[in-house]
């Protein structure tokens, strides 16, 4: 299944500066492996330790949140968009602070 | 949890009538079979809490001061910074060093001197935001830091109050209305703050100057809909907005059962420590800087001219680059790893970025990839300005 992954600013350093990367998977799960293969340096913004994906990190397929989907088993169709949206603070960022 | 506003009963009816110079004021509102009278009157009667002044915050007051909103709070404990200008339009050249909250407040009367301005000049704090959230109708989320959000959200949820959000990084913005008639809230969309450090800030990834005001409007344009009980509001929707595009897409946002604020079995029944919820307790510098070996401006210019053989590293970005240089060799911090064999080893390793954070990082990454002698420019290029070099612009 060719699907779209559409990445967000913040992570577009770590995917080779792409806005969005079209890749072959059968589900969600496989899509994210497919993507963090690819670009090693993006597993630890989208997953934690324990591999778990973050938290701050939500994905949806088209305008549906996974994780009232499938989550990771979420079948995905020809032609799907894979979104990640990490939640972003604004203004200043993380410190409120200049950096 | 229901939050019908109580500017929507018929109670704004018995409201004092508009003056004939607000009736031509409003004239363009009043018009509008949408706004109307009665619309005007719940816009005069409305209570609207601004928390910040700053990018989100200028349009936001501008729009509803504009629009008649007769009570306008607004919270900011910050001072106008000459870096602000380029987004922050309440202000101008004459504020920069004076209180936010004072060239807000007059330039709002100015617009409007019908209204009624509330200058809450303070940080907002778990201590203080029920007491200030509950004298409003609506919360309107123009912060830019994750635990002022927490709080801002939380506090909204605890009384009841809609809280309309937005966001912005770069050139992308998202934008909802929270916790209003038993709706999603913004831990039903992001239940934990990202680890500090994780995402890169705005400081460092910049901020397109409009951006802010395009977001800040949508959520004017929120709470104005919110006040007149008009329209479909932006609830259990997540907007986001890519200018770079200028595209906006539409996602669905579903209240989470388990959510500890709004959830059927909330376990958040007061406000917390937010810094410490979002992993900010006593990391005023990031934890990757701690144990990285330093060295001072001062220093590296006293070595330099000695003589010395140092090879300056600049992990900065090309373009950042262009704005001003130490005449380092630029390998930005993400193609470190893949350019390694470009360094030499032998020789000392002076690295440095814009503030030191980055660079850190890079010296941290070196000293594990076995280069022995690496030092961080303590402060970048900011430091270097200050201390060594004031020709060198600021950025």
């Amino acid at each position: 299944m060719s699907v779209k992954v559409i990445i967000p600013t913040p992570l577009r350093a770590y995917a080779g500066k792409q806005d969005s990367v079209e890749l072959q998977a059968a589900t969600v799960g496989e899509a994210l492996t497919t993507l963090t293969t690819r670009f090693q340096d993006l597993k630890r913004h989208l997953y934690a330790d324990d591999g778990r994906l973050r938290s701050f990190v939500n994905v949806y397929v088209n305008d549906e949140d996974i994780r009232y989907l499938q989550k990771d088993a979420t079948p995905l169709k020809q032609g799907d968009t894979v979104s990640i949206v990490p939640s972003i603070a604004g203004g200043r960022g993380l410190h409120g602070n200049q950096a | 949890m229901a939050t019908k506003l109580d500017v929507s009963t018929p109670a704004a009816r018995s409201a004092p009538a508009l003056s004939n110079e607000e009736i031509l004021r409003y004239s363009r509102h009043l018009i509008m079979p949408e706004v109307g009278m009665e619309g005007q009157l719940k816009l005069k009667q409305a209570k609207v809490l601004c928390i910040g002044t700053g990018g989100l915050g200028a349009p936001l007051g501008l729009y509803l001061a504009a629009a008649g909103v007769g009570r306008l709070g607004l919270v900011d404990f910050d001072k106008v910074d000459l870096t602000n200008l380029q987004r922050q339009i309440l202000f101008s050249n004459d504020d920069v060093g004076h209180p936010k909250i004072e060239a807000a407040a007059s330039r709002l009367h100015g617009l409007n001197p019908d209204i009624q301005i509330d200058r809450h000049e303070t940080r907002l704090t778990s201590e203080n935001a029920l007491d200030l959230f509950r004298e409003y109708d609506i919360v309107v989320d123009g912060t830019d830091n994750f635990p002022t959000r927490y709080l801002v959200n939380d506090a909204c949820i605890l009384l009841g109050k809609p809280n309309v959000y937005g966001s912005i990084f770069r050139f992308e913005g998202q934008v909802s209305v929270f916790g209003y008639e038993g709706g999603p809230c913004y831990r039903c969309l992001y239940p934990e703050p990202p680890p500090p450090g994780l995402v890169p800030s705005c400081a460092e990834g910049g901020v397109l100057g409009v951006l802010p005001g395009i977001v800040g409007a949508l959520q004017a344009a929120e709470a104005i809909k919110l006040i007149l009980g008009k329209g479909e509001p932006l609830v259990g929707r997540l907007l986001l907005f890519d200018a770079l595009a200028m595209r906006f897409r539409e996602l669905k946002l579903r209240k989470n059962p388990d959510c500890p604020v709004c959830g059927n079995h909330p376990t958040v029944k007061g406000l917390i420590d937010y810094a410490e919820f979002c992993g900010m307790r006593g990391e005023e510098a990031p934890a990757s800087q701690a144990g990285v070996p330093e060295i001072t401006p001062r220093e590296v210019k006293s070595r330099l001219d000695r003589g010395d053989d140092l090879f300056i590293l600049d992990v900065r970005e090309p373009h950042e680059y262009q704005i001003c240089n130490l005449s380092g060799y630029l390998i930005p911090l993400g193609d470190l790893p893949s350019r390694l064999s470009e360094l030499d080893s032998s020789r000392e390793i002076i690295a440095h970025c814009r503030s030191g954070k980055r660079s850190a990082e890079a010296t941290a990454f070196l000293q594990k990839a076995g280069f022995r002698k690496v030092l961080n420019l303590k402060g970048g290029i900011l430091a270097w300005s200050d201390e060594v070099d004031p020709t060198v612009p600021k950025y």
